[in-house]
């Protein structure tokens, strides 16, 4: 077993994977000259590991680029697929579709918010945060079987009902998160400290969102209101009332810094419950699979050519695969796209002009689906000496900010 | 603002650009939900020679949003589409526009879009190191996705004598060695 080799071919990876990422900057004294972004060499290889499976193994595969996306992408591949073959997907199959989707952006939204105050050295709203989250990671288990990976997804469909005994389960949750909601709110948004440090911080303009075709809350927050479950909606979305959320609903402002992406991720959150409170109430009945036998499926596909995009608003961006279906088992291309390879761009203009302690809440505020940053090289223009700090040190340098600056 | 009909922007392409620019076009309509809501994506072929004119003819409607450039490597030819939507931030505008071109193996070389779209940058470099395209006019920067020292004239992507294919060792036949 140890003799084994492996040797992983390289393939296009999206950043989305925790995978490291290297920052090289450039400061003076305190203030950021020049950002360099490396992003690590720990790449999976995944497109070309696809190559090798066939459609309806490539949903696991996509299901597993990313732990926390992971009803996005297999969202966008199903639609990808189904658009390549020409599937019609049935209604109540769409429907539980953005259930799930929607459920998975509660989570990853106060994950987000509790990092978020971690970065800043505000560990009791972590805690907090994160046994809110539990309780829709309870839910996503009760209705799919599983916390992440939900595995639901089919190409056609969905592979498990929502049942009408499991309704009221579903509605107690929501409840849950309505009750906490003012409490989330008031410790994000009128807090002294988490204002001091987040506003006026890591500003992306619109202009520069525009031009560096910035996607998901990133762009939302700076003014665009960019959503493609309003933009193109597609499933349940088309029946349902979407509309993007920009930081000015709330303050009728847009300064596009840290703090409004707060706001657009906590209102978003709001947007998800009602989104699924909508599709409760409207739910469809009927079957919730094009084609229930696989091995017909499989046949269905391996006839069929054509070419398709799938799109779904997931919750840091849009994420986009394409798909081409050539007569044969296996698909010709499957190209896949996290929002953060496009997010990842805007780092260089928010960063510029920042302070070293205001790193990681900057980094931290596109939600990056990167581990960590791995290191962060600082130069020393003075004496060009080269020192390198590690994620522990930014915390403790962004820790002892916000002590400092705390009245 | 003007919205125009996806028939009218082939149209517009057809029109601006060279007669023999566009190879093919073809408009696919999609439906959604309960109300059968539509959706329209829009698939031109150009040819490489009138490719960045037809993407400075694009940014003319809208700064389009540019989401990811898919490589194919068909024999002879590299394929290469480039992924935008137009009309966004409205609901029920947005419109899916994929641009492809062609580009042979004996001259990979395709010009940059960065000028126009500085967002695209990421996805260039990317189908630089993975189909060996070059990119012309694009700074001559680090690999960003294989490590500094991955092998020349290696593109991982390609299905070619210049892809990979020779180097991976699948499970089975490694297991069946020992």
């Amino acid at each position: 077993m140890s003799k084994m080799t492996y040797s992983i071919p390289i393939g296009p990876v999206h950043p989305s994977l925790k995978e490291p990422v290297t920052l090289n900057f450039e400061i003076y004294g305190e203030h950021i000259e020049k950002v360099n972004l490396a992003p690590g060499d720990n790449h999976r290889g995944i497109e070309f590991m696809g190559r090798q499976r066939n459609p309806i193994q490539i949903i696991y595969l996509a299901e597993r680029i990313c732990g926390i996306c992971s009803a996005s992408h297999p969202f966008a591949f199903c639609r990808a697929v189904e658009n390549a073959a020409g599937i019609e997907v049935p209604e109540r199959a769409q429907y539980i579709r953005v259930i799930i989707a929607e459920l998975e952006r509660i989570h990853s939204h106060v994950l987000w918010a509790g990092l978020a105050a971690h970065e800043i050295g505000f560990d009791s709203v972590l805690y907090l945060s994160w046994r809110a989250r539990e309780e829709v990671l309870d839910l996503l288990e009760y209705l799919t079987g599983n916390r992440i990976n939900y595995g639901i997804f089919m190409i056609g469909g969905v592979r498990r009902d929502i049942s009408k005994e499991q309704i009221p389960r579903v509605r107690k949750t929501l409840d849950f998160y309505k009750d906490i909601y003012s409490k989330i709110e008031d410790v994000f948004l009128n807090d002294p400290t988490i204002a001091l440090r987040t506003k006026n911080v890591g500003i992306l303009t619109k202009e520069d969102a525009i031009r560096l075709c910035a996607v998901g809350p990133t762009a939302r927050a700076s003014g665009i209101n960019k959503d493609i479950r309003q933009d193109q909606p597609y499933s349940a979305y088309a029946d349902l009332e979407v509309k993007a959320i920009t930081p000015d609903i709330l303050t009728g402002v847009v300064n596009g810094d840290v703090y409004d992406r707060v706001i657009v991720r906590l209102l978003e959150v709001v947007q998800s419950i009602q989104i699924i409170e909508q599709c409760l109430d409207n739910m469809p009945s009927g079957e919730i699979v094009a084609e229930k036998k696989l091995v017909k499926l499989l046949n269905q596909l391996k006839k069929a050519k054509g070419e398709g995009i799938g799109r779904h608003e997931a919750p840091r961006g849009e994420v986009i695969h394409y798909v081409k279906l050539n007569e044969s088992e296996l698909p010709e291309v499957w190209k896949a796209r996290a929002p953060t390879y496009n997010n990842l761009m805007t780092w260089v203009p928010m960063l510029l002009g920042q302070q070293i302690a205001d790193i990681p809440i900057v980094v931290a505020s596109i939600d990056p689906c990167i581990a960590c940053m791995d290191r962060v090289t600082i130069l020393n223009k003075v004496n060009g000496q080269k020192s390198i700090l590690t994620k522990k040190d930014l915390h403790k340098l962004s820790v002892q900010k916000t002590r400092r600056i705390t009245p | 603002m003007e919205y125009m009909r996806p028939d009218e922007i082939v149209k517009l392409f057809k029109k601006r650009l060279n007669e023999s620019a566009i190879i093919d076009s073809r408009i696919e309509t999609k439906t959604a939900g309960l109300k059968k809501s539509i959706y329209s994506v829009i698939w031109l072929q150009i040819r490489l020679e009138n490719f960045k004119e037809a993407i400075k003819l694009l940014c003319t409607i809208q700064f389009p949003h540019f989401a990811i450039i898919s490589g194919n490597d068909i024999g002879e030819e590299i394929e290469l589409i480039y992924h935008f939507s137009i009309y966004y931030a409205e609901r029920f505008k947005e419109i899916s526009i994929n641009l492809t071109t062609r580009i042979p193996k004996k001259n990979l070389k395709i010009p940059t879009i960065t000028d126009l779209i500085p967002g695209a940058q990421t996805a260039e470099r990317e189908i630089k190191e993975m189909f060996g395209v070059t990119i012309e006019g694009l700074p001559n920067l680090p690999n960003i996705f294989l490590p500094q020292d991955f092998q020349k004239g290696v593109y991982p992507l390609r299905r070619d004598e210049k892809g990979v294919d020779k180097t991976v060792r699948k499970e089975d036949e490694v297991r069946k060695v020992e």
